[in-house]
């Protein structure tokens, strides 16, 4: 067979078999391909972190108002014109986005598991928690709700790294993750002085 | 290549009086295709530029010690940048390939001119008409106007009419291989490059339904005639949106082997394995918008994985393919010219200061080495967490289709102002190290890019020091450096791009017209491959040997690659199981 470059046609019988190298990097790269493919199941059984959650359509308004609900029963104070939420232990927590806030501000305990209800009121926002590098998209009409669990204490925010208007830089929010069993009130105290 | 002139002149075959046959390739350029591929190379070019100044104000905006735009016009050029490199220019250029892949590789004429014409208008008025509403300030919706961010009706009308042209222009390569069929231009099968150029139509065509099946309702919905579900948006949208990635693959792996046989004599070390490799991009296309939607909460984990691993990673399994067939049809080529010493004599003797070799080649490795690696681990369902919107995603992207689409077609410019529009090209010296330049920006940028993204720095982001925002964040220090290296690598890039286009404009509006049948002892201007063109086909006994000598050089490069991969990939999920438990 002669050996053509891809410029000219091919003729005659071009359908031969591959020779012993090409042979051996398709099969190479098809097993790689396989593992690629088995890593993701793989870590729906054995690993931690999982975009599935629980998902949901939701009126974008019926949303908004169940997160104040939220926000009353569980208030501790106010941070910075959002208020300070502390759930308690299991809760379902929520967190609105809209132009250009993060609502509320939320109080979590280190080593507990929550339920995160994300979802937006106009456009699409994006949920990037700093410095844990954890990024989901939030979508106006769907609730996207997450069990999480912080693994570490410490002040987080909420960067919306998805663009949602002239305003979206300045969307910011706030999570703060307490040691395990600290007390709520303890922890309401001067809600965020540091954190301006 | 004299076997590309056909023996017989088909019937009716008045074109050839008018129509040119190349000195060097053999090709006959018939004068409709000839223009068309000038004209909208030239268009192209045009849209680059455009996008190239965008480029650099955006660079040194997001280096945040210098932090150029005020926040609207940062969202606003981002808008301008998005739509005319990804949209414009890309597919301007991709129609020229067209064009030249169809009725001028394959020696027939162009089908239909007129609407090939009506085509190419419609595709400048839709362009045109989308800058206006940008600078205008009624389209601050960055290039995927999601839903429900709303444009003013003519940005969607304007992406309609450019769709409806490149529509056009994509159905008449399909007319141009039935005529050359028919017609008998060719013999035997068409040449791998113009098989690679045929499944990017067929790519286009798919991809261009889902854009009407996003625009068009979109466009109704701007008129308040409607609805459009955000989610639904997304899905749809990025079935457009990623499936023309998949247009730009398979063109920039067709000039690979295109400009691989012009510039070294590369072979096609078999053909049977390149075209499935190609036939592969075509199968699995419509699951390409998955891996946008990874982290997204309308679908779910079945959908997600086996979608965006392109039903287990056939896809990729394509590109791997490429990314050993074309090193070793280069390898392979060079061998039969006599570089047979060591396992990389080949390479060495290369010639690396023909800017159509040397693009080409810094085109395949950053796509692959960069591109690819960076691509499938990011694309992954769960490394997607780490990953979604940060610098981490136009870091990738910026070595796919800039590092390695754009790149390949400025290389091929190199080699069609020769061969087309028949000028030496000017400013020789600067072309020669033109690849590098850019090679060496684009690559800093991107990588910058992609070490801020891994710090949770977002990507389509006015100000990361949150000015008015009610809390305060500081990034680490190491990100203020990697910002600034977004900024110098944007620049070099840029001026890089800013040095093309003068090289191109240059060549083809003010350049020396030279007949290359005899070009004179002045070889300035003209790529070492038109020069002299290397051979492009070899006896059935050379071809025996040099399969049996085969391509030991290309099997180390790949090792390599697959090392880096695995590190690269296992590194990401190391880093993903220590974030917050998540479920
Ligand atoms: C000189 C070369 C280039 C430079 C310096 C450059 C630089 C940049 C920068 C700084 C951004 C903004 C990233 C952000 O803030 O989120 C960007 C975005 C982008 N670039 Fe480029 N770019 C170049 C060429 C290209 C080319 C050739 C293409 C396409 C073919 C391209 C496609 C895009 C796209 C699609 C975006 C994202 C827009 C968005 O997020 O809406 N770029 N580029
Ligand atoms: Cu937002
Ligand atoms: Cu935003």
């Amino acid at each position: 067979m002669e050996l053509i470059s891809g410029l000219v046609p091919a003729r005659g019988v071009w359908w031969r078999p591959a020779n012993r190298q090409e042979r051996l990097w398709i099969a190479i790269a098809f097993v790689w391909c396989l593992v690629l493919f088995a890593m993701m199941p793989f870590w729906h059984l054995k690993g931690g972190q999982n975009p599935t959650g629980i998902r949901s359509r939701v009126d974008p308004a019926a949303f908004a108002e169940r997160t104040l609900r939220f926000a009353e029963e569980y208030g501790i104070g106010d941070d910075h014109g959002v208020p300070l939420v502390a759930p308690p232990p299991g809760a379902e927590v929520y967190l609105l986005g809209q132009m250009w806030r993060w609502y509320p501000a939320l109080q979590l305990e280190e080593g507990v598991t929550y339920t995160l209800h994300l979802s937006a009121l106009d456009v699409n926002h994006g949920f990037s928690l700093y410095p844990a590098n954890l990024n989901l998209q939030v979508v106006p009409g769907y609730d996207y709700g997450l069990r999480i669990t912080p693994n570490k204490a410490g002040e987080y925010r909420v960067v919306c790294n998805e663009f949602c208007g002239v305003g979206h830089h300045n969307m910011l929010g706030r999570i703060v993750v307490v040691p395990a069993g600290t007390k709520v009130a303890a922890a309401a105290t001067a809600p965020g002085e540091e954190t301006r | 290549m004299t076997t590309a002139a056909p023996a017989v002149p088909a019937g009716g075959a008045l074109w050839r009086l008018a129509a040119r046959v190349c000195p060097v390739t053999g090709l006959t350029l018939n004068r409709d295709s000839e223009r068309l591929v000038r004209w909208n190379a030239v268009a192209a070019v045009v849209f680059f530029l455009v996008g190239v100044v965008a480029a650099l104000l955006l660079a040194l905006t997001r280096w945040q010690a210098v932090h150029l735009l005020e926040p609207v016009w940062y969202y606003r050029i981002l808008t301008l940048h998005g739509l005319n490199m990804l949209i414009f220019f890309i597919i301007f250029f991709e129609m020229a390939v067209l064009y030249f892949a169809g009725p001028v590789m394959l020696g027939a004429r162009q089908p239909a001119p007129k609407t090939a014409w009506l085509g190419f208008w419609l595709m400048v008025a839709g362009a045109l008409t989308v800058n206006a509403v940008i600078f205008m300030g009624r389209a601050d919706v960055l290039f995927t106007s999601y839903v429900p961010l709303r444009a003013h009706p003519a940005f969607y009308l304007g992406i309609i009419l450019f769709a409806v042209g490149a529509l056009i222009a994509t159905s008449l390569f399909f007319a141009a291989m039935v005529v050359a069929r028919r017609e008998r231009s060719y013999e035997g099968s068409v040449p791998l490059v113009t098989y690679g150029a045929l499944t990017a139509a067929i790519i286009a065509i798919i991809t261009l339904l889902h854009g009407a099946a996003i625009y068009i309702p979109t466009f109704l919905w701007s008129l308040d005639i409607g609805t459009v579900d955000p989610q639904v948006y997304r899905m749809i949208f990025w079935g457009l949106g990623h499936s023309s990635q998949q247009i730009n693959v398979a063109a920039m792996v067709s000039i690979w082997y295109l400009l691989g046989g012009l510039t070294v004599g590369a072979v096609v070390v078999n053909q049977k394995v390149s075209r499935w490799a190609f036939t592969l991009y075509v199968l699995f296309i419509s699951m390409a918008s998955a891996h946008h939607l990874l982290v997204d909460p309308g679908m779910g984990p079945a959908w997600k994985i086996w979608n965006t691993s392109y039903a287990m990673y056939l896809a990729v399994l394509a590109s791997m393919i490429h990314g050993f067939t074309v090193p070793a049809g280069v390898e392979m080529g060079m061998r039969l010219r006599g570089f047979v010493k060591g396992r990389f004599e080949w390479l060495r003797r290369a010639p690396w200061s023909d800017p159509g070799f040397s693009g080409f080649w810094l085109s395949l490795v950053i796509f692959g080495f960069m591109g690819g690696i960076t691509g499938v681990t990011q694309g992954t369902e769960q490394i997607n967490i780490i990953v979604h919107n940060t610098l981490r995603v136009p870091g990738h992207f910026h070595v796919t289709v800039v590092g390695g689409t754009a790149l390949a077609f400025m290389a091929v410019t190199y080699y069609l102002i020769p061969l087309v529009f028949q000028r030496r090209v000017r400013f020789w010296a600067m072309a020669k190290w033109q690849p590098y330049l850019f090679a060496a920006g684009i690559s800093l940028l991107s990588m910058s890019m992609t070490f801020a993204g891994s710090f949770g720095v977002p990507r389509r982001h006015a100000d990361i020091t949150f000015p008015e925002a009610p809390f305060t964040l500081e990034f680490p220090p190491v990100v203020d450096v990697l910002m600034a290296g977004i900024g110098i690598g944007g620049t070099l890039a840029a001026i890089a791009v800013l040095m093309f286009v003068a090289i191109a404009v240059g060549s083809v509006f003010f350049g020396e017209k030279v007949d290359l049948a005899a070009p004179g002892p002045d070889a300035r201007g003209i790529p070492q491959g038109i020069l002299r063109l290397p051979p492009q086909t070899h006896s059935a006994e050379a071809s025996a040997a040099a399969h049996e000598a085969g391509t030991p050089g290309t099997l180390v490069l790949v090792f390599v690659f697959l090392a880096v991969f695995i590190l690269y990939y296992f590194t990401n999920w190391k880093v993903l199981s220590m974030i917050w438990k998540m479920g």
